[in-house]
């Protein structure tokens, strides 16, 4: 058949399709309306295979590639039903990935945890320390956030109650931010997610040495130990997906470096989502609960222990039945 | 701009396509090939200028409305910063068929390696790699890597498996000159025809020098006389098209 021809007798389709496809790009389109989409679709495609076969005008085949490049776009999704996906995830996909990770994670808490040890320890012992790694400014805001005779604690503390909201919003968009950047930084071959987990660690640290030196311990501890279950587990979450990229890169295995690293966001990603849910808990126990002080030491003491031991149960268990969510 | 065919000659031999540009083939389970042509370093650049003072404007708008709220306004502002720094990309890119605002102004789109609109993953993975792409300053990292990638990628693209392309313009047609069909005077292969169809397709962008240089290449082989080589070639394509 000659090119002229051809063009004649699917002309009406081709721009009937176009019509079909502008009005799906702007999302305007129903079930109804596109019963005939797949069909016509693969019909488009086999005239172009057929064009290019045959041998027509690059313009006529042009026009046909854009009409299937449009159509595939419309056709293929990587999506599924994102509700019934992030409720599976939270009730069993989460912690089996943390789970099947745990050389990442363990690496991650040894460094995070290890340095915040080590430094508070030092701290307590030889208080100068503190100078090290914090500038006198800073030692004393700290001082003043978790001064005894306060009546609220934390950062914002010199403000009344009605401020809950903006440090909410500041420890989602401060924590948050950490998280990522101890997560991204990991593409520099692991190095920039130890600097981070290292470096925060250190300063936590060194903040809780100082501050039970000098006799704040008591505010201080029933301050962080609520939200800290959620908070510090959280950036050694993010921190294990950043060593999860690095690693890709220094030891690929079978693939190439690109495809290896391919392979380790998709897993790493998941697993930084999930750390961002706990610093958005974290934000809300950190804002509405840990701030409060008319309840006793002992209670935040007693929910903080209960915290802790719901974060690393059900990090360590949800999930492992027989009948687990998919 | 013209997306020039592959030589037929490697499809006869099944070896590997090679284009002369940097056009890149996603095979479809039609069995057709998309053609896909990646974003270089420039209009990427330019995008990201643009989507930046959007982000500036935006946040220069809400630190004035949220600075008269007060003390709820410094806890909204604190989120929608937040929104604004690390999810803009994503959520434009997601949910308006991968393009953000500045990607929309200069014809681009973000797409998965094989050819579908980028995911929630894909988006979150590349924008959030950002951070490490613009390491130690300026970009420095993600322009080295785009530059020494076939298709362009920064870092946050390959790990994420992402491309960004060009959206597809708009066919133009053009009219082929009005000349008489005639046959040709001896038989042409594929790619032959194909190369008469698009001379006289190309025509009106051409010089009428270089029109009659390019056919009289041809003058020889076709036999014909060198004088009338661009009339004799569009008669030629006209009768091979209809």
């Amino acid at each position: 058949m000659k090119q002229a021809a051809f063009e004649k007798r699917h002309q009406a389709s081709w721009q009937r399709f176009a019509r079909q496809l502008t009005a799906l790009e702007r999302g305007k389109l129903s079930g109804k309306d596109c019963q005939s989409f797949a069909s016509d679709y693969r019909l488009i495609c086999q005239q172009q295979a057929l064009a290019e076969a045959r041998g027509y005008s690059n313009q006529l085949i042009e026009r046909l590639q854009q009409l299937t490049l449009r159509g595939h776009q419309q056709f293929y999704r990587h999506r599924s039903h994102l509700g019934a996906r992030l409720i599976a995830f939270l009730l069993g996909g989460f912690p089996q990935l943390v789970r099947s990770q745990w050389r990442f994670v363990l690496a991650a808490a040894l460094c995070f945890y290890g340095g915040l040890l080590l430094m508070g320890l030092l701290v307590y012992l030889v208080p100068e320390l503190v100078y090290s790694v914090m500038d006198p400014a800073q030692v004393q805001s700290m001082e003043s956030m978790y001064d005894p005779d306060a009546s609220r604690l934390g950062r914002f503390a010199e403000r009344g109650s009605s401020e809950d909201w903006a440090m909410f919003g500041y420890y989602i968009m401060n924590n948050i931010g950490i998280a990522f950047q101890t997560f991204a930084s990991g593409l520099l071959f692991g190095l920039g997610s130890l600097f981070f987990l290292m470096f925060n660690g250190l300063l936590i640290g060194a903040v809780a040495g100082h501050l039970s030196q000098i006799g704040y311990g008591e505010t201080f501890w029933s301050f962080v130990v609520g939200h800290g279950a959620f908070e510090l587990n959280a950036i050694v979450l993010a921190g294990a997906a950043g060593l999860q990229l690095g690693w890709a890169l220094l030891a690929p295995g079978r693939h190439t470096r690109s495809e290896a690293l391919r392979l380790a966001a998709q897993l790493a990603i998941r697993l930084l989502c999930g750390a961002a849910l706990f610093l958005l808990i974290a934000a809300f126990v950190e804002a509405y609960w840990s701030s409060m002080t008319y309840t006793g030491a002992a209670v935040k003491y007693a929910v903080g222990a209960g915290l802790w031991l719901l974060v690393l149960a059900y990090l360590g268990f949800a999930g492992r039945g027989a009948h687990a969510p998919d | 701009m013209s997306l020039i065919a592959p030589p037929a000659s490697a499809n006869r031999t099944g070896a590997p396509q090679t284009l002369l540009d940097t056009s890149l083939r996603v095979e479809t389970p039609e069995g057709i090939d998309l053609l896909l042509r990646p974003a270089g370093l420039v209009p990427r650049a330019l995008a990201f200028s643009i989507d930046l003072a959007i982000r500036g404007a935006i946040l220069l708008m809400l630190y004035i409305a949220l600075g008269l709220l007060g003390e709820l306004g410094a806890g909204l502002g604190a989120i929608l910063l937040f929104l604004v720094t690390w999810w803009y990309m994503v959520l434009f890119e997601v949910l308006n068929q991968g393009r953000s605002p500045g990607k929309m102004l200069l014809g681009l789109r973000v797409i998965h390696d094989d050819g579908t609109p980028v995911g929630w993953a894909a988006s979150l993975t590349r924008n959030l790699l950002r951070f490490v792409d613009m390491l130690p300053f300026g970009y420095t990292l993600g322009i080295l890597s785009c530059l020494n990638n076939p298709a362009f990628k920064r870092l946050g693209d390959m790990a994420a498996g992402t491309l960004v392309v060009y959206r597809d313009l708009p066919a133009v047609t053009c009219e082929l000159p009005q000349e008489a069909a005639e046959p040709s005077p001896i038989a042409l292969s594929r790619d032959e025809q194909r190369a008469i169809i698009a001379f006289a397709e190309r025509q009106s962008s051409l010089s009428s020098a270089r029109r009659e240089e390019l056919a009289n290449i041809l003058a020889g082989p076709l036999g014909i006389p060198a004088e009338q080589a661009v009339t004799r070639l569009n008669g030629i394509a006209r009768g091979l098209l209809t």
